[in-house]
């Protein structure tokens, strides 16, 4: 059972890809799906090694990533 | 399982106009974090600049007034001297603070004015396509000094945090930067401590953060990260620069 995820809001997304640099776990992939504004949104891998520690969604310049733990 | 992280509720559901990787909207988030923290949200007025912020007011849930091209400073202290009893914050970009607001900038500082300024540098002009700023980093390209800024020319570029710390007026200005999670955990607590000191009437706050500009300085947003680390935090050094209640504990 995963200890936290991360949720994406994909239409918020600009494929900056700072919070793929940020996971230290490498858990956020670049996906080659089409958000509406014509984006690759990222998205989160297989969670179970999350572990919540909101490094991404702090990186995230769209304030676009939700973090659950618990 | 319980949210941990998520939007402030000062910033709108509204998606941001900045382009990919930009520090503006890093920048907003953590200015919407502290209003939430330290629950202003309804008593906070800010003033939006001249520059690629200068729809801020599409993004936060408080007050804006818009100011006139770098006249930040000047509006924020009418404001603060008419409402007292309100946060008021002047958030401007290096050109706007720089170069065509130095004047109101710098005898708002002097004059103490009780005020925080969150002054965006990103060592360019960015909305209008990348010109020299004052705070281009000398050999730096840009569209206006394609060779690179040379200090014969085109002088040095200006520390005004530096500047400015000099006069008696400032309470407490530091110098922070968006391009890593922990230098941004950093710059959140900075912005929080800035808007404590105005609500404790300390003086002329400021806070300086070094931000990426992957459009204008032709770079992927990694790489502007990385620059900003490398060369651009070289010329103008992450830090507190002054502090007038140094030593004294915070609640943070």
């Amino acid at each position: 059972m995963a200890k936290a995820r991360i949720v994406i809001d994909r239409e918020l997304c600009k494929e900056c890809h700072l919070c793929i640099l940020a996971c230290k776990k490498a858990l956020i992939v670049a996906t080659a799906e089409f958000n509406s504004r014509g984006y690759h949104p990222v998205a989160s891998g297989d969670g179970d090694e999350c572990t919540g520690c909101t490094l991404c969604a702090v990186t995230c310049p769209e304030a676009a990533i939700e973090v659950y733990r618990g | 399982m319980k949210k941990v992280f998520s939007r402030p509720r000062s910033l709108k559901n509204t998606p941001f106009h900045y382009c990919a990787g930009c520090g503006h909207s890093i920048t907003h988030r953590l200015i919407c974090d502290a209003v939430d923290q330290l629950g202003i949200r309804g008593i906070t007025i800010g003033v939006p600049p001249a520059g690629c912020a200068v729809l801020a007011y599409n993004y936060f849930d408080v007050d804006m007034l818009e100011a006139p091209h770098g006249r930040g400073c000047a509006v924020a202290t009418g404001i603060k001297r008419t409402l007292p009893d309100r946060v008021v914050f002047s958030y401007q970009g290096d050109g706007d603070l720089a170069a065509i607001g130095t004047a109101e900038t710098f005898h708002a500082a002097n004059r103490g004015e009780n005020i925080t300024v969150i002054f965006i540098n990103n060592a360019v002009y960015g909305m209008t396509g990348g010109q020299m700023a004052p705070t281009t980093l000398l050999g730096m390209m840009s569209t206006t000094s394609p060779p690179g800024r040379s200090a014969t020319l085109d002088g040095h570029p200006i520390r005004m945090s530096e500047v400015l710390a000099r006069l008696e007026g400032t309470a407490y200005i530091e110098r922070c930067a968006v391009n890593s999670p922990q230098n941004i955990l950093r710059a959140g607590r900075a912005i929080r401590k800035a808007f404590r000191y105005q609500m404790d009437g300390a003086g002329f706050t400021m806070i300086e953060v070094l931000s990426q500009c992957p459009t204008n300085w032709k770079m992927t947003a990694a790489e502007s990260c990385k620059w900003v680390d490398e060369v651009m935090a070289q010329a103008f050094p992450i830090g507190v620069i002054k502090d007038i209640r140094k030593g004294e504990k915070h609640a943070d």
